[in-house]
């Protein structure tokens, strides 16, 4: 594994994101021995791959294009390997409530959910679609866009009146918006990486932002605004628990070489799988290299190794 | 427990609220090639005789390189100062050189001028809305800003005079920008200049005059600055930015005697002294080329893109919207159908392909959500046309939304909703 092209910022909301993860992972792989650069997914990316190919390509792209297959689809045409997952999963885990449903189909529990497009709201009339949604799902609830990344859209309801704002605010950075059961709890980022073709659960992280109850935009990536226990500290059999939905989601939905499951562990104990990320961010406040660093893994040969396995497929 | 901020109960207490919001970050996309960006404030350097300019600093640096690449003085070039005074001469201004101080663009010289003048808990009077560089600087300094409303001839002097005399002696300064603001568009009248100045003598307040764009009028001669119709009580901020090059950062104070002595000291203590280099590449260029020329080679080009976008306004705007008419400068302030929030829209706006900044960002009291500003000094023509075009659309998408769901609560936010200065 010599020289590896590291992808980052493209054309979504995330690009500001996209970049930090991109320069951090380069950055990583250079102290690990590996020739790399970063470059941008326009129109310069194919003309560069088709002159001189990179071993194989990290992709630190967050958003649709580097998380719902698209980008990874064209790698394919052009034949350049890359570390993550293939297209076709990267479509079903980029749609939340597919992903939901088929690990709920799995046996995995996530909370009660209901998916409407806002074209739903505009024909039936929004009173009455809400009036609705709010028989069917108690308060409080958790309205965030159906695909997206970042917590960007995303907002907790306690009032049913507080309701239509969430939606509109949701409806801001997507067309579709999931609407869930808000579980309460304990908020876990588990990581999971493959090592010699094997997925394997990183050490959970446990999140606590320490400004409001969402781990928003702010709470993400503002350095000091959300505290971070890892391990978390949750007894050793529930760390279990939801390592092993970590774990199913990256097998259910077909992922591959790195994934990152969002989680939260109620009161009984009970872990409930919220969403699963294909291009977990990379930056100096992102939760893949938090765990990788707890289970004393060195993200340079991290992201090497998986761009060696990428490379030799 | 990983703790991402050590350092996090160190900080001063002015870097409260030093945060970015992810309005901010949604700004990334307006350098790619397929967003029409509204959103920058970067002069459109590319017009600028560079041939003459190359030639210009090859020649500094071949004949006076030793001088042009070491510390100068804390006041600024001598010369430069001079040639200063009858750059500032053009806009009615009577000045000696001892009285100019040289700053590292004028955002500098606002920093000096707030740091020597503001306490904490102080209060600065500024426009409604107000330059968002200047509110970062206040808040930097942990100043109350209080803002007046302006219309189209700009501060309104009854407004003005009400606020002056509910905030009383607590009033540092009047910060404003009569010509051509940023980001309103509008410019103070001839009549209310007198007035304006009047009111501030009578309460006993300091104006602070900002002017990057008094040269940049497309009609007609610049109006007197406020300083040419005073030397008391008005401190004076000039800019080589959009006359020149940005990138130079050559801007100047000019204050009365007593204040320049502290502000030299301030500069000392901030920088040492401004760049050596550029200040005598700007000498350079004011004294052997013909500036004055690619001024008016600047107004004209923006005039074009000026028209350009209220033109493509009028065609694509929907009903209810209202936008000023600047006569000069780089942007038009535009307010927005009721009920609709600029800064909840920008995301809407980024999924279009066009960006503008919302009206959030030019106050300091969290309104300014109905309108927006749009700036036309970068772009070409048909890009301007097309990204108002885009805009439109999503104005018109922000409205169904609403209609949808009626009024509802703006969603809070924290956190700077401005760009960084190379947006495009």
């Amino acid at each position: 594994m010599n020289r590896a092209l590291v992808l980052a910022g493209g054309l979504s909301f995330e690009r500001d994101v996209s970049l930090r993860s991109g320069r951090r992972v380069c950055d990583a792989l250079r102290s690990a021995g590996v020739e790399a650069e970063v470059r941008d997914a326009d129109a310069s990316l194919l003309p560069a791959l088709a002159e001189s190919a990179p071993d194989a390509v990290f992709i630190a792209l967050h958003g649709a294009p580097g998380e719902d297959g698209s980008v990874r689809g064209v790698l394919d045409l052009a034949g350049v390997p890359y570390a993550g997952s293939a297209p076709h999963a990267c479509r079903v885990a980029w749609d939340k409530p597919t992903a939901k449903a088929l690990l709920r189909a799995a046996g995995v529990a996530t909370p009660d959910s209901v998916t409407l497009p806002q074209g739903s709201f505009r024909e039936l009339g929004a009173h009455e679609v809400l009036d609705r949604l709010l028989r069917r799902l108690p308060l409080p609830l958790l309205v965030k866009p159906a695909s997206g990344g970042s917590a960007l859209g995303a907002s907790i309801v306690e009032d049913a009146d507080a309701l239509p704002a969430a939606m509109v605010h949701c409806f801001s950075y997507g067309t579709t918006a999931l609407v869930e059961r808000l579980v309460a709890g304990t908020e876990l980022a588990v990581s999971v990486v493959e090592r010699d073709g094997v997925p394997e659960a990183l050490p959970a992280v446990e999140v606590v932002p320490k400004d409001g109850p969402l781990f928003d935009y702010n709470a993400r990536y503002t350095a000091g605004a959300t505290d971070y226990h890892v391990p978390a500290r949750l007894p050793e059999d529930v760390l279990t628990a939801a390592s092993r939905v970590a774990l199913a989601a990256h097998r259910v939905l077909g992922l591959r070489d790195l994934s990152r499951t969002d989680l939260v562990v109620d009161a009984d104990g009970t872990p409930w799988f919220l969403e699963v990320n294909v291009s977990p961010g990379m930056t100096e406040t992102s939760l893949l290299p938090m765990s990788a660093a707890a289970a004393g893994l060195d993200l340079g040969v991290l992201c090497r190794d998986l761009l060696a396995a990428a490379a030799a497929r | 427990m990983v703790n991402l901020d050590p350092y996090g109960d160190r900080y001063a207490a002015r870097t409260r609220g030093m945060t970015a919001s992810e309005i901010r970050a949604l700004f990334a996309v307006a350098s790619r090639p397929e967003v029409v960006s509204l959103a920058g404030g970067m002069p459109y350097t590319a017009a600028l005789p560079l041939d003459a300019v190359a030639a210009a600093v090859a020649d500094l640096v071949a004949t006076r390189g030793p001088v042009a690449l070491q510390y100068g003085s804390g006041q600024g070039d001598p010369e430069l100062r001079e040639l200063i005074c009858t750059v500032m001469a053009l806009e009615g201004i009577a000045a000696s050189p001892d009285d100019v101080v040289v700053t590292v663009g004028s955002q500098q010289g606002l920093d000096l001028v707030t740091r020597i003048f503001v306490d904490p808990g102080d209060v600065v009077v500024a426009e409604a809305p107000s330059y968002v560089g200047a509110l970062g600087t206040f808040a930097a300094y942990q100043a109350e800003v209080v803002h007046v409303p302006m219309d189209d001839h700009g501060l309104v002097p009854e407004a003005l005079s009400e606020t002056l005399g509910r905030v009383g002696p607590r009033a540092k300064f009047l910060y404003t920008v009569p010509n051509f603001h940023n980001p309103a568009g509008v410019s103070l009248s001839r009549e209310r200049r007198d007035v304006v100045l009047d009111i501030c003598r009578r309460h006993d307040i300091l104006v602070l005059e900002d002017n990057p764009y008094g040269l940049l009028g497309f009609d007609g001669e610049p109006e007197p600055a406020l300083r040419a119709r005073t030397g008391d009580g008005v401190l004076y901020l000039g800019s080589f930015s959009k006359t020149f090059a940005p990138g130079l950062r050559v801007g100047w104070v000019l204050a009365p005697h007593s204040v320049r002595e502290k502000l030299v000291l301030a500069a000392e203590a901030a920088v040492l002294c401004p760049p050596s280099f550029t200040q005598m590449v700007v000498a350079d260029y004011l004294r052997t080329q013909p500036w004055q020329d690619q001024v008016k080679v600047f107004r004209e080009l923006y005039r074009e893109r000026r028209d350009a976008i209220l033109d493509a306004l009028a065609q694509h705007f929907p009903a209810g919207s209202v936008w000023t008419r600047p006569g000069g400068g780089f942007y038009t302030w535009v307010t927005l159908p009721p009920g609709l929030d600029s800064k909840e829209m920008l995301p809407r706006a980024v999924t279009a392909r066009v960006a503008y900044v919302p009206g959030t960002a030019f106050y300091a009291d969290g309104s300014g959500a109905s309108s927006l500003r749009l700036s036309y000094c970068y772009p070409e023509p048909d890009r301007i046309r097309e990204g108002v075009r885009r805009l439109a659309g999503v104005i018109k998408e922000e409205q169904e939304l609403r209609d949808t769901f009626g009024p509802v609560r703006p969603h809070a936010a924290r956190g700077t909703d401005s760009p960084a200065p190379d947006l495009a």
